[in-house]
């Protein structure tokens, strides 16, 4: 915990998405996937967000984006270093302050070869240099960037994307589970590279459910359930039997882990 | 490569002797009469002449032993001669091709640019009104039929304006060397017309479908996410994306073009390949018939593989399996 300034960069309050739905024709009805979400990033600092799938994670980073399908409907407060985020203000900060590396390698196009993806949005006279310095960071052969993403293995594509985040003058890293499928070695590479986004002075915003691998990198991590904040703890406060963590939920959520005494509740339940 | 080609020669020769079969079954068992339509409305013909034309022609024998001689000759590059123009059947397809190749390659360019952009604009703006006219414009069109867009223009711009003339490739009553460019430009533009407006409507609403998918992938949402503005979008991944299906499609278009234009050269009197078809069909003049049936399945055949071949060199994911 790096930080003692007033403004935080981000700061995400009472966010409420719903889509509108047809149900029977004509009968429209709003569903709402999140209902009560609160984050808040500093910088040089990392936040690990953490929830099951489904519980909402990965709407939080497409609304900070402003990457929502057309359908949604959003309230609440989003700021981003003290001004309101607008849809025109997100239109101009993504790609260059906020970036955001996404959780499948679906997100790289099919026809496009993957070098050439990675020069997108950086300066056209030094973008190739740029990109293979990158690919030489992140363990990519220099020929690589001549391939299609078909033509590359899911851990590559992961470093491909990985590739694409990294511009100059970010200050937010939104990354939406970065680290599934991925080998240890690059898995630690990852997070290096998450650290260092942090130390460089940028926030990172890290989505996952590898709450361990977060663990190792993260300042304070945010738990969600359901849509909802349900607790906002250090990082340090995630050890032991959990004691300090202030929700039965998270306390659960952090026995039930393999490493911990796992099998505990259901000892217990299964007793009586 | 070289083993798909081969593969697909083969496959165009099987089409062509399946196709020859077909159609000579077919007027075997029409009430046509060569030998009627050959001596058309000459009644003086004495029964014993009609039985000469028929021993002459082979009309007594067989249907299978009159196929194997009507299909050797074919092989020989012999198409017969045409009962009602009195001259070799690959002369006049030729003549009359060319005349349509004009009128049909204007068209399909014309409707391949003209669709794919009113289609792509639709799609980027989905929602908003340019995009409700575009589809209101194109539901309207695409079910319009095509000898009726070409009476409608006839009406309103040879008739009611008189800016164009109402038929014919050339000014009737003008000897061929005196026929001017400009005259014969003035007589393409109507039918031209016609066959883009409806074709063009046809791919905008293919083209629109296409790119909503395209733009509707993570990976335009990714793209949207790096801050690319809308035209970086369209230039760096729509394009790329589409214009795949859409050739594919404007190809494959070939055959309905053909049918399209075999219509509106009706309606405008345009002697194309089309028209004489028509001609051919309606008299009995059975070799020139069958000529241009097979000769117009070659040129959709040849539309469907330039499609194929094209894809795979857009798509670089076919290319591993030729």
């Amino acid at each position: 915990m790096s930080n003692v300034q007033t403004k935080p960069l981000l700061q995400v309050d009472h966010l409420s998405i719903g889509f509108s739905q047809y149900v029977k024709g004509t009968q429209k009805r709003i569903i709402h996937p999140i209902a009560d979400m609160h984050v808040e990033i500093n910088e040089g600092e990392i936040v690990a967000v953490v929830g099951a799938s489904g519980s909402g994670k990965s709407l939080l980073a497409h609304a900070v984006l402003g990457i929502l399908p057309s359908n949604a409907i959003f309230s609440g407060k989003m700021l981003y270093r003290g001004e309101e985020l607008t849809p025109a203000r997100m239109e101009k900060l993504r790609g260059r302050e906020i970036s955001f590396i996404p959780q499948s390698v679906n997100y790289l196009d099919p026809l496009m070869r993957v070098g050439r993806q990675v020069q997108i949005g950086l300066d056209p006279r030094t973008a190739r240099a740029q990109q293979e310095k990158l690919f030489l960071q992140y363990g990519l052969q220099k020929n690589d960037g001549r391939l299609f993403p078909f033509e590359l293995s899911g851990g590559m594509l992961r470093r491909v994307l990985f590739a694409t985040s990294v511009r100059e003058g970010v200050r937010l890293v939104i990354a939406d589970e970065p680290t599934p499928g991925i080998h240890p070695q690059a898995l630690s590479e990852i997070l290096r590279q998450l650290k260092q986004f942090a130390e460089d002075g940028a926030g990172v915003m890290l989505i996952t459910h590898d709450i361990i691998s977060a663990l190792e990198i993260a300042d304070r991590v945010a738990v969600i359930k359901d849509g909802a904040t349900v607790e906002i703890s250090e990082a340090s406060a995630f050890e032991g039997n959990g004691e300090r963590l202030k929700t039965e939920y998270t306390q659960r959520l952090w026995r039930a882990l393999p490493q911990n005494d796992f099998d505990l509740e259901f000892k217990r339940e299964a007793v009586r | 490569m070289t083993k798909s080609i081969v593969f697909r020669f083969i496959r165009v020769i099987t089409l062509l002797i399946g196709l020859s079969i077909l159609t000579f079954s077919l007027i075997h068992l029409s009430p046509m009469d060569p030998v009627n339509a050959y001596i058309g409305g000459d009644s003086s013909a004495s029964p014993e002449q009609i039985e000469k034309f028929k021993a002459y022609w082979g009309v007594n024998k067989s249907p299978v032993e009159q196929y194997f001689t009507w299909a050797g000759a074919l092989l020989q590059g012999n198409f017969g001669t045409s009962l009602l123009y009195r001259s070799p059947v690959l002369d006049i397809i030729q003549s009359r091709f060319l005349t349509s190749l004009a009128l049909m390659g204007v068209a399909w360019v014309l409707s391949g640019v003209i669709g794919y952009l009113l289609g792509t604009v639709a799609a980027m703006n989905r929602g908003k009104t340019i995009d409700k006219i575009i589809k209101w414009y194109s539901y309207t069109l695409v079910s319009t039929p095509i000898f009726w867009m070409g009476l409608i223009l006839l009406i309103v711009f040879a008739v009611w304006l008189k800016w164009f003339p109402v038929g014919l490739a050339v000014p009737a009553g003008v000897l061929e060397s005196d026929v001017r460019f400009i005259d014969r430009i003035h007589h393409f533009v109507l039918p031209v017309l016609t066959l883009s407006i409806l074709g063009g409507s046809n791919i905008a609403m293919h083209t629109r479908e296409k790119m909503i998918d395209i733009l509707n992938t993570e990976f335009i949402v990714f793209a949207k996410a790096r801050g690319e503005s809308s035209w970086q979008i369209f230039k760096n991944h729509g394009v790329r994306n589409s214009i795949h299906p859409a050739i594919s499609l404007q190809f494959a278009y070939f055959g309905e073009l053909f049918g399209g234009s075999m219509l509106a050269e009706q309606v405008f009197a345009y002697p194309g390949l089309g028209s004489t078809l028509t001609t051919a069909g309606l008299n009995g003049d059975l070799p020139l018939m069958v000529g241009i049936i097979l000769i117009s399945s070659l040129f959709v055949f040849t539309g469907n593989l330039i499609a194929d071949l094209l894809n795979k060199i857009v798509d670089p994911r076919v290319k591993g399996a030729m």
